[in-house]
């Protein structure tokens, strides 16, 4: 054990020594008497989604799975994009033919200036939460590398209306498992990148991509 | 009901007027009032100042005044709130446990005198005559510790004759703070500014609220400034009647 | 800790006034802090079980704190399986040792960082500079604040005392760009292309960190820009800093604290982007994590049972927004890296009581409260303010110089103290403010008071001590 953590730890053990030896950390009690469960219809659930993450300055739109491809291909005519990045898994016959898609996968993995020069990305996602109007990534199927949705200046999502849950216990614990059994990185998107710094004045858009556009499939 | 009056050495010496108020006040809700002379301060200036060890004897000595009283009532916030919040830390702290049994028993007979009346006795109209317009000032300890509440409005809107009139802000702090407004003077003005213009914006004649320990602070300011308005605590709104307080 | 000799940091009384005068800062800091008081009011009210979150964080704050060893080994023993490596700092100077260290061993001279006032709080950008290493801020906000070689006023808005002239000044000159408008888009878009550079090339990326979970090792970045993102994603190698006190038990326990940090502190139902990363992920991200867990002064805070809950703290600068003091003196009043009204009991239990500046802290506070109604740890911050004065006044008493213990408000409570035991001495007392204030009374009225006391009558009037008290009434009444 190296001496700093040695004499953190003894430090610690002094600091608390009025604490009784026996005490456990569950004897501290926590009631979890919060809301951890949402109790929305999922057709009630959608239409919060759509309605929050709206009003983040992301483009919200519903669709029916037939018309992925066509909603697809109407965002990025008015979006003007045609370079996009593609991450592995995801379903390319969404995709419309006027694309230049480059697919990123293990063997050819998209370099940073490469990604930095798409017009865009496209992707799926793990889960999506009503209540925040949060899109949650966690590195899976047509998701990918999470450098892939961080550099291109657009991001399309694609979600399903039975990925959305209505609360933030119920996401966190969707991806429960995967964390702990796989690692996996996990990312929120709530709207696109923002700040407010100067002068409190909202200003869209500063590192991550800076429009989002979310396409929501029934 | 026979209540303790609980004067505080602030308004004991500086304004006994406010109380006289709540002495008539009280007799003509039909109650008999007593008060004893051994009484002196409830330790808030040195506790909030970090005298905690000089606040012991203070806790004793109000413990072996009051510990028999049926009620005890102050026209005070921010004392009452010493005694219901720092009298069980500091009773802790000497670890003497029959000292912190009788603590526990005293705190819930003590009253701030408009929770007294709203919660305790469920008065909301005393039959008070007071033709003035006035705003009122909530204070930190009736709003934050003792939770007060919208008491002393209810009583106000009840008042024959009296123009209410909201103040802006309400909520924020008038500055003074105790030793607050001596120790960091210049960001009390600043404050105390800023709570001014709000009162002087209501056009109000009077400024009134439940601590003379804010009133002096907003009180010294308007005069100061040579405003107009009086600041005026509750009890003397609510003494008043149309034969004269 | 090492026992360093008495310092003078200006006291807050010294230097309030220069910050109370700034008038741009007053009319800035007053805007930002009242629309974002309002704008959590609002957000806040949305949530019905807002109570019961708040008292969930606090507890499981209090069980981390009573535990905090237990949790320290989860923690380290969950990143390394992850693939991280941690490593232990007892103090600023061992933590920027490793960090420089590690740095060195990537031989990269220029690292990206994401806002962090714990590396504020350790300096970490003048030790790296001292080894030649270049460290840009890549927050808007910091990156302002560095160009500007200034310091930050506020937790959240680093940069709220610049108005955008100022800025757009600065990155004409810093950024080279002679062109540019004071538009905040225009700013934000020079600071992107300017920076987009800088995340391309870099290859070490330096963070803070807003939680760390015991159970499973992952860690977390709360942002709005993006920039976080950049920094914990691109470069190879990726040190996160991390004050000990920011461990949470478990994964299910981010349920409570993000729903209450982005209501908290910018009032948002969710803020932008989060990122969860746990140790290291092949193939994507970073492929060298070093943890760097940070006390500092953390385990002195730990000591104090009563001051052990301002560890809950997880920086959402809801106190300062609503704390009548801060929105106008603004942060730099503090002297600290961390101000407002979590900084006056933070800095003075870190930095040590011997530090004048610091002790000064616990006073710039009326007690009004505001504070500990919006903290969604629920730390009682009246409660440790008083407490910590407390401390200072029993360290006067034990170990105060001659001029501390002949200072008047000294002598003053210890006399007061004495008369208030005695109703006959209390009488008394009463009898002699009164005779003795003729000498200040003019025209009904005192303007003028000496010494100590000219505080108050420099704005205010005193109304005389009446002639007869209360009991003076009360006694001649019963007769």
């Amino acid at each position: 054990m190296s001496e700093a953590k040695n004499q953190i730890l003894n430090r610690i053990k002094t600091a608390l020594d009025e604490i009784p030896e026996e005490e456990r950390p569950e004897d501290i009690s926590v009631s979890r008497t919060y809301h951890q469960k949402g109790k929305l219809s999922e057709e009630k659930r959608v239409n919060l989604f759509v309605e929050r993450a709206g009003e983040y300055q992301a483009t919200v739109k519903r669709v029916k799975k037939k018309g992925i491809k066509g909603a697809i291909s109407e965002a990025c005519k008015r979006q003007k994009i045609t370079k996009v990045a593609i991450p592995t898994g995801f379903n390319k016959s969404w995709l419309p033919d006027f694309l230049q898609p480059q697919f990123d996968s293990v063997d050819t993995r998209l370099s940073h200036n490469k990604l930095d020069q798409m017009d865009g990305v496209i992707s799926t996602c793990a889960l999506a939460v009503a209540q925040t109007g949060t899109i949650i990534l966690d590195a899976g199927a047509g998701q990918g590398r999470r450098v892939l949705s961080l550099l291109p200046d657009y991001h399309l999502c694609i979600i399903r209306e039975d990925q959305i849950v209505e609360l933030v216990p119920e996401g966190f614990a969707q991806i429960e498992e995967e964390v702990k059994k796989e690692g996996r990185p996990i990312t929120f998107i709530s709207g696109p990148s923002a700040t407010s710094d100067i002068e409190l004045s909202r200003v869209e858009g500063v590192h991550g991509p800076r429009r989002l556009d979310i396409l929501v499939v029934g | 009901m026979q209540i303790s009056l609980f004067i505080t050495c602030f308004n004991d010496t500086l304004f006994p007027e406010t109380g006289k108020a709540m002495v008539h006040l009280l007799e003509r809700l039909g109650h008999a009032v007593d008060f004893s002379f051994e009484q002196t301060c409830c330790g808030q200036m040195h506790y909030n100042s970090g005298y905690h060890e000089e606040a012991i004897p203070m806790l004793k000595r109000f413990v072996e005044v009051f510990g028999d009283a049926e009620y005890v009532v102050a026209p005070s916030a921010s004392c009452v709130a010493v005694v219901k919040e720092f009298y069980p830390i500091i009773a802790e702290k000497t670890e003497d446990p029959a000292l912190i049994k009788v603590v526990k028993e005293l705190i819930p007979k003590v009253f701030e005198l408009s929770q007294f009346l709203v919660e305790e006795l469920e008065l909301e109209d005393v039959g008070a005559y007071y033709p003035h317009r006035v705003t009122y000032h909530p204070t930190c300890h009736s709003l934050r510790m003792l939770h007060v509440g919208d008491a002393p409005l209810k009583l106000l809107r009840n008042v024959k004759g009296l123009e209410l009139v909201e103040l802006p802000g309400a909520l924020e702090c008038c500055g003074f703070g105790g030793t607050f407004a001596i120790k960091n003077a210049d960001t009390s003005i600043a404050m105390l500014s800023d709570k001014m213009a709000h009162i002087n914006d209501t056009g109000a004649e009077v400024c009134s609220s439940i601590d003379n320990s804010c009133l002096m602070h907003i009180g010294g300011g308007l005069s100061r400034q040579r405003s107009g308005v009086k600041p005026v605590h509750l009890a003397e709104i609510l003494a008043s009647t149309e034969e004269g307080a | 800790m090492s026992k360093k000799s008495i310092q003078h940091t200006p006291t807050f009384e010294e230097t309030a006034n220069a910050y109370l005068t700034n008038s741009q800062l007053r009319r800035n800091l007053g805007h930002a802090t009242h629309t974002i008081r309002n704008k959590r009011t609002k957000i806040v009210g949305e949530m019905p079980d807002w109570e019961h979150l708040r008292e969930a964080g606090n507890k499981l704050k209090k069980r981390v704190m009573r535990h905090l060893g237990s949790y320290l080994l989860q923690l380290e023993e969950s990143v390394e399986k992850a693939g991280g490596t941690v490593h232990w700092a007892r103090d600023a100077e061992e933590a920027n040792r490793i960090i420089v260290d590690l740095v060195k061993q990537q031989e990269a001279e220029e690292v990206v960082k994401v806002k962090s006032i714990t590396t504020d709080e350790i300096k970490l950008n003048e030790a790296l500079k001292k080894e030649g290493i270049q460290a840009l801020e890549t927050d808007l906000a910091e990156l302002i604040v560095q160009l500007a070689e200034d310091e930050p006023s506020h937790i959240l808005v680093p940069a709220i005392h610049k108005n955008r002239a100022e800025i757009r000044d600065l990155f004409q000159e810093k950024l080279n760009n002679k062109e540019l408008s004071d538009r905040p888009e225009d700013l934000a878009e020079a600071a992107r292309l300017y920076l987009r550079k800088k995340f391309l090339s870099a290859r070490v990326g330096i963070s803070g960190a807003n939680f760390g979970v015991a159970e499973t090792g992952t860690v977390a970045v709360v942002e709005s820009e993006g920039n976080g993102r950049m920094c914990t994603t691109l470069p190879e190698t990726l040190i996160t800093v991390m004050g000990i006190e920011k461990i949470i038990p478990t994964w299910q326990d981010f349920e409570v604290f993000m729903q209450l940090l982005p209501r908290s502190s910018t009032a948002e139902r969710m803020n932008p982007y989060n990122s969860f990363w746990t140790g290291v992920t092949p193939g994507d991200g970073p492929q060298e994590f070093h943890l760097v867990l940070l006390d500092n002064g953390r385990t002195n805070v730990l000591a104090d049972e009563v001051g052990r809950q301002t560890l809950n703290c997880i920086r959402c600068s809801a106190c300062l927004n609503v704390c009548p003091v801060y929105e106008r003196t603004g942060g730099h009043a503090y002297h600290s890296v961390y101000p407002g009204p979590i900084g006056a009991i933070l800095t003075p239990q870190l930095k040590g009581l011997e530090d004048d500046g610091a002790a000064s802290l616990p006073y710039a506070s009326s007690l009004c409260g505001a504070c500990y109604e919006v903290c969604p740890v629920k730390i009682d911050i009246p409660k440790v303010l008083v407490h910590l004065r407390g401390k200072i006044v029993d360290e006067k008493k034990r170990n105060g110089s001659i001029k501390q213990r002949l200072n008047p408000e000294h002598v003053g409570m210890k006399w007061m103290a004495r008369v208030f035991q005695n109703s006959k001495k209390y009488e008394r007392a009463q009898k002699i403010a009164r005779s003795g204030q003729w000498l200040f009374v003019k025209d009904g009225t005192i303007s003028k008071l000496p010494g100590q006391l000219s505080g108050w009558s420099a704005m205010r009037d005193l109304k005389p001590i009446p002639d007869q008290t209360f009991r003076g009434w009360w006694r001649t009444r019963n007769e």
